[in-house]
């Protein structure tokens, strides 16, 4: 019989196809494929992984329709692509005709980013060289070389865009690239962090994830920058307010007059006695607690020791707390009594200036302490 | 100097970056029209310039205006060197000049370029303000409306269908010049795309005159082709049928209050006192008579009347040579009698002289070609009510024996000189009243350099010889009309085929004669609306057309139920054109039909089907050896009709592996390239109620043989028997047996075999004595005498089944599906296939383009996936092969959703819901218009009003407040040029005059608005997203009610690149070259004022690549219908008026079943 097998047709047919090309009136795009197109996949991938998928026989599909309809949506992506670098462009464009719930997904998951390779690159200037780098990032992380890549352009991108605007750093995101509330606050926290350049690759840091630096800096953006004290003042959110970091070295005095330590002290002791099970251990080291934070606060007048913030929190506080086995819920009472007690201080001045520095504090130390 | 067109500029955006070092561009516009050019300011540095220039004044011809496309260039200014261009934008301000189009075009255009694409986007504003010309020897023909869609279109009633109008230009093609050498490809391209636009204007004035001179206000089914004949010229072509159109919403206009009903009278009094201005131009002794018939050459006629007997002596003066096998497709398969051969090929081998010199291939070596003549010659009498309807059809009023004698006379005359072709595909009930079947011609020509342009005579005369054959055809199966006439060409090299085909049918001679004008509107009224409006209405009339009392409703002697009528043969049973195997007709029981039947139209809505349709293709590709001029030619015709015979073997197999027993929308092309010739017949195949169920298959082996063939035959026997009845079941096909069995089968004559043969070399007579006979039917045999055959077979089993939850079908709509959802995706899918083998065989040709086919089809149900259940309709095939090597096939077609689980119980509900509609449609199109003008009443200066008081919504647009300033009114100028022919003839003016005035005036007070008003406003309110324009090939938007036709688009592009590689290769090259060509589509027709476009179309698609070079070129022409159309649910939302539902359903009443 001249039946040929139907798969090697299917290649013959495959090899000798100089041109194939679908366009629908309304641009058909395939989450799914899209995906595998984020994902930095080859054609040939994605047609094995889309075959692993079940999809053939769900559909009756021969691999030769399914290299097809794949290459078509690689090619439509490829040309829609630098539509989604300006992503307002997309709504009025007139090559494509796309729904605008169908616009809002292709933009949200362009710039979606997988969290380890964002940690890999949180705090790092993004320069030509960081792009250089970003195939040892891609074996670390296991995220293909082409999809760091592109998000690597995004994040460059957005910082670029949003560097010298004016108003609320997050806003101006979402407004210029049309992202949704989440993804715009995680490209607020790292184009702050590429701004500030944080460090944020050191071993001792390693233990915490993107949430948590994005937390952080979203405390950071809400209380520390300019923009953060007089929303009517319009000026950047991705600098942190240089006055305020001047003012702290104040709190110093919180750690050389030694009587106000101790009262501090007393304050915090009278009220935490019972309430937590480290009381022993936290009465022995709250002067050393305390200068720690206080330290840190003192420095962060200059440039080089603001990067340092994170590491500093950790080994000043962090790291000792966890060696005495504090619990959670301990610092938390612990941070809270120490920052309150402060109030009781009446030769204490700064208090403007402390609440703003221990809230940020507080909650950043608290969320990146993992038991 | 009777036109002045006004042009803005607006905007720019997205503009490319052309000044490297800033990053930046300088951008300015010219505007250009005829030879006026005017420039706006510089706008420095800026990617989004905002130019806000003065209005640019063109005064024009109104013949300039017609033929000539406003042309915007975008510059990038520089001051050192020469200005670069971004790119430019044409338009066609056609729709500006009729009354009932577009008011004005206003939005964002593409700016493109033939070498980069599409680069940014210019916001412009075009008016066109037309004088009246009383001249009427005018060159110019404003105002004639023009439709692509194949059926009178939606919101629009048919007073008078005139008939078919044709008409060519041609030039020189700017590519193949001398100057081509040394001017840039960019400029090559550009004056190739404004060529061809000019050549497009030209030949739609000229076609508009045509319609003048009949008496016609529009032309409907107008399909404009190019022939790129390469060194030869560039032929633009087209045909069209022209029409009396009339506005439908006037009864309930007279129910309305105030500002419409002068309007209304306005435009009520050419047509329905006096509906036809040419009854005044039929009596022989009215000096206009000359006139209104001069269009059609003279040559013609007299050639005509001589050859009325034969289609022989058609030889062409020239001294080109015609070799013609003019195939002639007989509807009840004569291919399958085993004493007649398949089919009359008549070759014609002019010898200089001029005498023609025919003969009959040899598979048919019997008497066919005298049988034919003598049809021919009888069929003469038949002819009678033929091409007259348009000059006949609404003078009964004026009575009278004299005149209608006249009449007759006139119209007796003008089927002489006219082709009774339509180029519709759908027609209003009760006027088709049979169908003969598929006539085509098809003829081989050389081309040779078209010396003189303004004289085409040689290619007038191929389509007229073409056409006579056609009518010959149509002659011989006594029909006097061809439906559904489509004509194409192949061009490869110097070598050229012309194919025509239609159906012959016979149209009621009742309805164009009898002064059933007023029957015709009433059915167009209560029914025809609904079957243009949307697909989920469009299947219920099977229902109750079934219960037998619709014919009565008709009120017309009609013996044939038209659930049926159609499928009675036309010709005569004793003397039939050729052998076909007839029954009575199995709903009705008083006629006779054929065993299968095969049109190109669409299945007529009133037509009783079983089950659901489906798409049938045969495909088959032939090698060629190569050759050169005569020699080539020659070869291309001995070929092309085993070609068509095998696709028709290959049609009449697939149709009966289905289950089902007739054709609709049959289009066979056979394309040409250097080595071989591939054909590609589509089809939608259903079971026609009326006809016979279809026999099986049967396979006879070849005798001797011995028992492990035996096995395998029989292993196959058994395969096609479970395919057939696996088929009946996917298409719901449960024929009523029953009913047969009780009546038994009444065939007055012997029953005759079908058989088929693989080879004609084949004795007949041994196999004749097998008993074949297949149960009760006779069965239809395929006999397996070589491998071909095995090969063929394969072939039919190999047939991917449709995957579940799609339905295709390449007609407008899916015969058994009527409850369509509002999904709707338009695609264009092209592939290219290189063949690597260079010693092919027919047989491994065939595999890989039916491969080809079949492959592409799959992926397109994986593609549309997502939109289950749905149905592909209107799928188009188009074949060619641009290449020695390659072959190339692009799909053109539309998804739409249907809803499954309702298919059932909801029939009736939407039979009530469509009368409904049906009843109110008329007052909402009127209440829809002053519903939206009550926001913008407080008495706005109007633009320029050019649509006319005759048509009560045209022609109002309000005018943006930036605009007010510079608007004038012309309002009394304002009737047009469409209304002036008839002014003449009917020698009124002064009465005419008068009312024109009060209208307008009235209508300034009364502040008309229509859709598309609504419409940019709500995008403008919603901010700077672009409008959601949908495509479709279909002449309607399910769920949807069209309620305006904004004008013809009719656009033609050429992209080029010599960075074939970096654009993606030749897959991204085109994938952004369609997206482009629909992204223009809709920004022209969104500039109109529309939201979709309908009967869409690609005409051509021609691609060319040079790898090696890195280049490609690819020319694309597509057309269609700007409309606005409502959704459904918008529209019942408003309020109907009680007194008029009332009145209407008692004159519909008999309608409704229960």
């Amino acid at each position: 019989m001249a039946y040929s097998a139907p798969d090697s047709a299917d290649k013959a047919l495959r090899m000798a196809m100089e041109l194939d090309v679908f366009v629908g009136n309304t641009t058909i795009m395939d989450e799914e494929v899209y995906q595998l197109w984020l994902d930095g996949y080859t054609v040939t991938d994605a047609v094995s992984m889309r075959v692993r998928s079940g999809i053939l026989e769900q559909w009756g599909a021969c691999q030769a329709v399914l290299e097809s309809d794949t290459t078509d949506h690689y090619r439509t992506f490829q040309m829609a692509e630098r539509l989604l670098h300006c992503p307002s462009k997309l709504a009025n464009q007139l090559l494509f005709q796309i729904p605008p719930q169908r616009q809002a997904m292709l933009i949200e998951r362009y710039y979606a980013f997988d969290p380890a390779f964002v940690r890999e690159l949180l705090g790092k200037k993004l320069s030509k060289g960081t792009k250089k780098d970003l195939d040892d990032v891609s074996t670390k992380t296991g995220v293909t070389l082409k999809s760091c890549r592109r998000q690597f352009d995004n994040f460059k991108r957005v910082f670029k865009v949003v560097e010298e605007m004016k108003g609320p750093l997050v806003e101006n995101i979402k407004q210029h690239f049309l992202l949704s509330d989440r993804l715009a606050r995680d490209y607020g926290a790292i184009v702050f962090f590429a701004n500030i350049r944080f460090e944020t690759g050191k071993k001792k840091l390693q233990y915490l994830n993107f949430e948590d630096f994005a937390f952080c800096a979203g405390q950071l953006i809400q209380n520390w920058t300019v923009g953060a004290v007089d929303s009517m003042v319009e000026d950047m959110d991705v600098d942190l307010d240089k006055e305020f970091l001047q003012d702290l070295k104040e709190l110093k005095i919180l750690i050389t007059d030694k009587d106000m330590l101790d009262q501090h002290k007393s304050l915090v002791c009278t009220a935490l006695r019972g309430k937590i099970q480290v009381f022993a251990e936290m009465e022995a080291n709250f002067k050393n607690l305390s200068r720690a934070l206080v330290n840190i606060a003192a420095k962060l007048m200059h440039t080089k020791d603001v990067r340092d913030f994170f590491i500093d929190l950790v080994e000043k506080f962090i790291e000792p707390c966890r060696s005495d086995r504090w619990v959670l819920c301990d610092v938390k009472a612990f941070l809270t009594q120490y920052m309150n007690s402060a109030r009781a201080l009446d030769a204490f001045k700064q208090q403007a200036i402390w609440e703003r520095y221990m809230t940020v504090i507080r909650s950043c130390i608290l969320k990146m302490y993992h038991e | 100097m009777p036109g002045k067109l006004k042009v803005r500029i607006v905007a720019g955006r997205h503009l490319p970056v052309m000044d490297r070092a800033s990053d930046l561009t300088d951008a300015f516009v010219e505007v250009k029209f005829g030879n006026t050019t005017f420039k706006t300011d510089v706008y420095p540095k800026s990617l989004n310039p905002q130019w806000n220039s003065e209005w640019f004044k063109f005064e024009v011809d109104d013949e300039d205006l017609q033929d000539e496309p406003l042309q915007i260039t975008v510059l990038d200014h520089d001051t050192y060197s020469a200005n670069d261009a971004i790119g430019k934008v044409y338009i066609d301000i056609d729709p500006l000049l009729s009354s009932e189009a577009a008011t004005v075009i206003s939005g964002w255009f593409p700016i493109y370029d033939t070498i980069h694409g599409i680069r940014g986007e210019i916001n412009v504003l075009v008016k066109v303000d037309l004088f009246n010309d009383l001249n009427r020897f005018r060159q110019s023909s404003c105002g004639v409306k023009f439709f692509c869609t194949t059926s009178i279109p939606r919101c629009y009633r048919a007073v008078i269908v005139h008939g078919f109008v044709e008409e060519l230009v041609v030039n020189e093609d700017p590519e193949y010049q001398w100057i081509d050498r040394i001017r840039t490809p960019r400029a090559s391209n550009e004056a190739r795309q404004r060529l061809i636009s000019l050549m497009s204007g030209e030949l739609q004035r000229k076609i508009g005159l045509k319609v003048l001179e009949m008496g016609g206000n529009a032309v409907v089914g107008y399909l404009q082709c190019f022939d790129l004949e390469g060194e030869s010229g560039l032929v633009v072509r087209a045909i069209g049928t022209a029409c009396t159109l009339d506005k439908l919403s006037n009864p309930s206009a007279a129910l309305l209050p105030a500002c419409n009903s002068p309007s209304k009278d306005m435009k009520e009094a050419p047509f329905s006192e006096d509906p036809n201005p040419n009854t005044h131009s039929s009596g022989p002794s009215t000096p206009l008579k000359n006139q209104t018939y001069s269009f059609s050459p003279s040559k013609s006629y007299s050639r005509q009347s001589s050859s009325s007997d034969t289609d022989l002596s058609l030889t062409p003066k020239t001294a080109f040579f015609p070799l013609g096998p003019r195939i002639f497709l007989c509807p009840s398969s004569p291919t399958l009698s085993s004493d007649s051969p398949p089919h009359t090929n008549t070759i014609q081998l002019p010898l200089g002289s001029g005498t023609a010199h025919s003969y009959t291939p040899p598979q048919s070596g019997h008497a066919n070609p005298v049988s034919l003549r003598k049809t021919v010659s009888f069929s003469e009498e038949l002819l009678l009510a033929a091409s007259g309807m348009g000059s006949g059809g609404s003078v009964g009023k004026e009575g009278g024996p004299l005149k209608t004698l006249l009449r007759q006379q006139t119209q007796s005359a003008l089927e002489h000189r006219e082709f009774p072709f339509f180029t519709l595909t759908c027609f209003p009930m009760g006027f088709l009243v049979h169908v003969g079947g598929v006539v085509s011609a098809r003829s081989v020509k050389l081309l040779d350099r078209i010396h003189n342009p303004d004289e085409p005579e040689t290619r007038d005369a191929w389509w007229e010889e073409i056409r006579q054959e056609i009518k010959s055809h149509a002659k011989a199966l006594g029909c006097h009309a061809v439906v559904g006439y489509s004509e194409t060409t192949s061009i490869c090299e110097e070598v050229c085929i012309l194919s025509a085909s239609g159906t012959a049918a016979v149209l009621n001679p009742k309805f164009l004669q009898d002064g059933c004008l007023d029957s015709c509107s009433e059915h167009r009224l209560s029914r025809q609306p609904t079957f243009f409006s949307t697909g989920s209405e469009k299947g219920e009339f099977d229902i109750f057309l079934q219960s037998k009392d619709s014919s009565s409703m008709l009120g017309l002697e009609e013996p044939s139920p038209p659930s049926c009528g159609f499928c009675h043969i036309p010709y005569d049973e004793l003397n039939m054109p050729f052998p076909a195997h007839l029954t009575y007709c199995f709903n009705c029981r008083r006629q006779k039909v054929p065993d299968v039947l095969f049109t190109t139209m669409d299945l007529p809505l009133e037509a009783a089907v079983t089950g659901k349709g489906c798409l049938i293709q045969a495909r088959l590709c032939r090698l060629k050896k190569k050759a050169q001029g005569e020699a080539n030619a020659t070869a291309i015709s001995n070929l092309l009709p085993f070609m068509e015979y095998e696709l028709h073997t290959q049609l009449m197999n697939k149709l009966k592996l289905r289950g089902m027993n007739a054709l609709f929308g049959l289009r066979i092309q056979i394309s040409v390239g250097e080595n071989m010739l591939v054909g590609l017949a589509s089809a939608t195949g259903v079971y026609l109620t009326a006809l016979p169920t279809p026999g099986g298959i049967q396979i006879a082996g070849k005798t001797p043989s011995d028992i492990s063939y035996e096995q395998h035959i029989s292993n196959m026997q058994k395969k096609i028997n479970e395919t057939i009845a696996k088929n009946k079941e996917l298409y719901e096909i449960i024929p009523p047996e029953s009913i047969d069995e009780m009546i038994g089968s009444p065939i007055p004559e012997p029953r005759q075999r079908s058989r088929l043969f693989r080879s004609h070399s084949e004795s007949s007579d041994e196999v004749s004595e097998l008993d074949l006979s297949h149960g009760k039917k006779d069965a239809f045999v395929l006999e397996i005498d070589d491998a071909d055959a095995v090969e063929d077979i394969h072939s039919l089993l190999t047939d991917a089944p449709l995957p579940t939850g799609f339905y295709s079908c390449n007609t407008e709509i899916m015969p058994g599906i009527y409850n369509w959802t509002s999904g709707v995706q338009m695609f264009t899918s092209v592939r290219v296939f290189r063949l690597n083998n260079t010693n092919l065989t027919n047989q491994g040709l065939n595999k890989i383009f039916n491969d080809l086919c079949e492959n592409l089809l799959k992926s397109l149900y994986f593609k549309l996936r997502s939109m289950i259940p749905c149905c592909l309709c209107h799928v188009n095939f188009a074949v060619a092969v641009p290449e020695d090597e390659l072959i190339q096939v692009a799909v053109t077609a539309v998804a739409m959703t249907f809803d499954k689980d309702q298919a059932q119980e909801n029939l009736k509900l939407y039979v009530d819901k469509t009368l409904m509609k049906v009843i109110t449609e008329n007052e909402e199109q009127l209440q829809f218009p002053l519903e939206l003008c009550s926001d913008s009443q407080s008495g706005n200066p109007f633009s320029p009003i050019k649509g006319t008081g005759l048509q009560e919504n045209a022609g109002m647009h309000i005018v943006p407040s930036a605009q007010r300033a510079t608007s004038v009114d012309y309002s009394s100028f304002a009737d047009r040029c469409s209304t002036w022919i008839e002014l003449i003839k009917l020698k009124a003016q002064t009465i005419r005059r008068g009312s024109i005035k009060t209208t307008s005036s009235l209508e300034k007070a009364s502040p008309v608005s229509e859709g598309h008003s609504r419409l940019r406003s709500t995008t403008s309110n919603t901010g700077c997203t672009v409008a959601v324009v949908k495509m479709t090939p279909l002449s309607f938007i399910p769920g949807a009610k069209i309620i305006k036709y904004l004008g013809i688009i009719n656009m033609f592009f050429i992209r080029e690149t010599t960075s074939l590689r970096e654009e993606g290769g030749v897959s991204g090259f085109l994938h952004a070259f369609i997206a482009e060509v629909f992204a223009m589509v809709r920004a022209h027709v969104a500039a109109l004022g529309g939201n979709a476009v309908v009967s869409y179309i690609m005409k051509e698609c021609v691609f060319m690549e040079n790898p090696n070079k890195n280049q490609a070129q690819c020319l694309i022409n597509v057309s269609g219908d700007a409309v606005i159309f409502v959704r459904e649910c918008d529209l019942e939302a408003l309020p109907v008026q009680p007194q008029t539902s009332a009145a209407q359903t008692s004159s519909s009443g008999g309608e409704v079943p229960a």
